[in-house]
This record gives structure tokens, sequence and C-alpha cells, in this order.
């Protein structure tokens, strides 16, 4: 009993969901402000998914049907998986579920993995184009993250367990140090191109390729891709907040939330979109010495 | 009408046909995402693949080549969604009416919930009519 209200209600799906959905809404409004607009109102995205679940489905004729129906659905499950163990971390005191750093990063990538396999699945020229930018995107994020997850390890003295994590961190946050911060700022750009943000939303992309990789998604499919992002909007920012920047937990996660999703919608409003072969040029030959840079100073000490 | 109707029309996502339209209502249309009138803050976002649309927003007179297109684009939305006119081409033909390509006019092809006369419209009265439709809708 008491284990299903942790997976449905708090700390697990329901809760995630209202957090994530109210972060994505302070998202939109930032950058309506930033646009002179007035912006949404707050409930907008809960609406919006809500609508979707309504709406007729349409499966395209010509796509790889098991694959097209499955990959939103497994996206959302694995983002799910991840909440639980992070969320156990950061607000339960015992831990129901034995994960380690190595399974979240897995489990994180899953999402990612499955929206270009629906994609590819649609068979839409457009669809495939905005498939195969994600791929280089993730060949390109994914691999600076590790840089950032090794600094973290070395400063933890290989502890993988985000309980473990956290403890260190009780008096001296990761984020205070040279290297640490270096590794926060590769995470906050891994957090934007993973969540395919303006400078890196070659993949969506809709002034060139519509709507790119969910261009023949709509109706229930839609509303879990959806719901995937919404839960990335909550789980994202706290997994970059629990790995350098655990020292205060509690009530103390809100401005620190609110600070990276500030820091985000800023990046977004400032950045003309890249091109995809200048997003791989500018994490491999610009953000990866940084992240080598970084592992040596941890390495050293600072 | 019943709950389903009343989220759909908390949060519109409008697809823009362009039916061989004089650019004129297009960029009214555009007018309508600006500061200025800023549609968002009643849910309308303007979305570019057909199978997200919960509005077929169609511009144009409807000649030839483009009246096909938007016979399949309308097989190829998810219902429940509504088709709105915009401007006196997509709603009367106006003065294209006796032009060798014309067809037919919009709402013998396809059902039409709402027409927004004007050439091109004011973005105003385009809000004005999405209101309308949102009241019809809802009643
Ligand atoms: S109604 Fe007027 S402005 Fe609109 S497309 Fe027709 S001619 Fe152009």
């Amino acid at each position: 009993m008491k284990l299903l209200f942790n997976y449905l209600i708090f700390p697990g799906f329901l809760f995630s969901l209202f957090w994530g959905g109210l972060g994505w809404w302070v998202e939109r409004k930032l950058t309506a402000r930033f646009q002179y607009r007035v912006g949404p109102p707050w409930y907008q995205n809960f609406i919006d998914i809500l609508k979707l679940f309504f709406k007729e489905q349409v499966i395209p004729k010509d796509s790889f049907k098991p694959l097209f129906i499955a990959s939103p659905i497994i996206s959302f499950s694995s983002v799910l998986l991840v909440i639980l163990f992070i969320t156990q971390a950061l607000f339960l005191k015992e831990s129901i579920f034995q994960a380690d750093l190595l399974v979240v990063f897995y489990l994180l990538i899953t999402p990612s993995l499955f929206t270009i396999l629906g994609g590819f699945s649609s068979a839409n020229p457009l669809a495939s184009c905005g498939a195969a930018r994600e791929v280089k995107l993730m060949l390109s994020y994914e691999f600076i993250f590790v840089t950032s997850l090794i600094v973290v390890l070395i400063k933890s003295k290989g502890n993988l367990s985000l309980e473990g994590i956290i403890s260190l961190q009780k008096s001296f946050p990761f984020l205070g140090s040279i290297s640490g911060f270096i590794a926060f700022i590769l995470g906050l750009i891994w957090l934007q191109a993973k969540m395919g943000l303006v400078p890196f939303d070659v993949s969506e992309a809709e002034q060139e390729i519509m709507a790119g990789i969910y261009i023949e998604y709509g109706g229930p499919l839609l509303g879990f891709f959806k719901l995937t992002r919404a839960l990335f909007y909550f789980i994202l920012p706290l997994f970059l907040i629990l790995l350098f920047w655990a020292d205060n937990l509690g009530w103390h996660l809100i401005y620190k939330y609110l600070i990276i999703i500030l820091l985000i919608s800023v990046i977004k409003n400032t950045n003309p979109r890249l091109r995809a072969d200048d997003i791989v040029k500018f994490f491999w030959f610009l953000l990866f010495p940084l992240g080598l840079l970084a592992i040596i100073l941890a390495i050293l000490g600072f | 009408m019943g709950l389903k109707e009343k989220i759909l029309t908390k949060s519109l996502w409008v697809f823009h046909i362009s039916a061989g339209s004089c650019n004129n209502c297009d960029i009214e249309i555009l007018d309508l995402l600006t500061p200025r009138y800023d549609v968002e803050r009643f849910g309308i976002q303007l979305i570019g693949s057909i199978r997200h649309a919960d509005v077929l927003l169609i511009t144009g007179a409807m000649n030839k080549k483009s009246l096909k297109r938007l016979k399949k684009l309308y097989t190829q939305a998810p219902k429940p969604c509504f088709v709105v006119a915009v401007g006196s081409c997509t709603c009367s033909q106006q003065m294209f009416k006796p032009s060798y390509s014309m067809q037919a006019p919009l709402d013998e092809i396809i059902p039409v919930d709402l027409y927004i006369p004007g050439c091109p419209p004011k973005p105003e009265a385009i809000i004005s009519g999405i209101v309308k439709l949102i009241k019809k809708v809802n009643r």
C-alpha cells in the first residue's frame, strides 16, 4: 500500500507530473515575458496533455506499427522509473529500490533512444530527418555528460549510490569547486540539449521540418511524449541539483529548481538555432576539452 | 456539450492551410501571435504538423490544385477538429469566382464551423470569431 502510494502519488507520478507541468509553465511564461507577451495560464500544460488523450489516434499506414505505438509508452515508463530512483533519494528517508548513478544514466538515455526509433518507424521523410539529427545530437550531448559524471565520481571517490553522493555534499556542494563548477555548466548544456530547447532543437525545428520526430504522432501517443516532456522538466533539473548542488535539500530545492529553469530559459531566448553539424563541433571540440580540463582539475583536487 | 469539448476549446492547436491566398490573410494570422495580440494566453498555438491539429485555419480561394490537398489534409486531421475559414476569399471566393481554376466554395467540400469575412480580416475580428466558436461549442 505504502509502496503504491509512493509510486503513484508522492513522490512518484502525480506529484512529479504536477511539478513538471508547473516548471514547464514557468519556462513558457518566462519566454512569453522575454517577448513582451502575456503568456499562457498556469494550467495550460495539463489541459494540453489531457486534450491529447481525448483526440483520435491516427496511425500511418506505412509505419512500423509495433514500434510506432510502443516507443512513446516505453519512453514514458522509463522516465517514471528514473523519477522513482531520484525522488526517493531526495524526498524519502528510507530507500525502496536500489539503484545507482549508472542505472539512472541508462534509463535517462532510453526516452531519447525511443523517440528516435519512433521517428524512424513513422515512415515520414521529415521524421527520419529529425530522427537522424537527434542521433547526432545524442552522440554529442551524452558524450559530454559522461565527462561531467566522471567529475562527480572522482569527487565522490567512486561512490555510485545517489544517497552517498547527497550525503557527501552535506557540508560542501560539488558546485563550489572549480572542476565541479565546470561540470555543472556542462550538465546545464546537456539538459538544454536533452530537452530539445532552442539552440539545440534541430530535431523538432518547427520552421524547417515541421515537428520533426513527432510529425506523425497525434492524439494519445503524442500525449505520452508530452507527459515524458513534462516529467523531464521535473527530473532533469533535480538530477543536476542532486549531482552538484545537494547541500541544502527540502524547501531549498524550490529556489534551486527555479534558478535552473531561469538559466535554461535565458539560454533558450537569447540564442538562434544551431545547425546539426555546428552542434557536433560545439560539443566535441569546445565542450569536450573543457570536460577533460574539469576531470584533470578534479584529479588534482580542485 | 461535454467535458471533452470544454477541454478542447481551452487548448486549440491551429494548423494553417494557405489554399492559394494572396498572403495578406496569412500575415494577419501571424499577427495574432505577436506581443500585441498574443493568442497563446488563450492556449492557442500554431503548430506545424496536421496530426496535432485541432483547428484547420484555411485562407485563400481554393484553386484546382490546392483543393485536392485540402481534402487530403482534412481526412488526415485527427477528429474532433474545427474548420475555420478566414478571409472573404475562403468564405465566398469573392472576385475570383468567375476564374477558370475555381472549383467550389469551401463549405460544399468540407463542413465549416466558422466564417470570418474581411479582406483581410483584422486580428481583432479573428479573435472575436474564435471566441464565438468557443461559445458555440460550449453551448
Ligand atoms: S480575403 Fe483578401 S486578403 Fe485574404 S486572401 Fe483573399 S484577397 Fe487576400
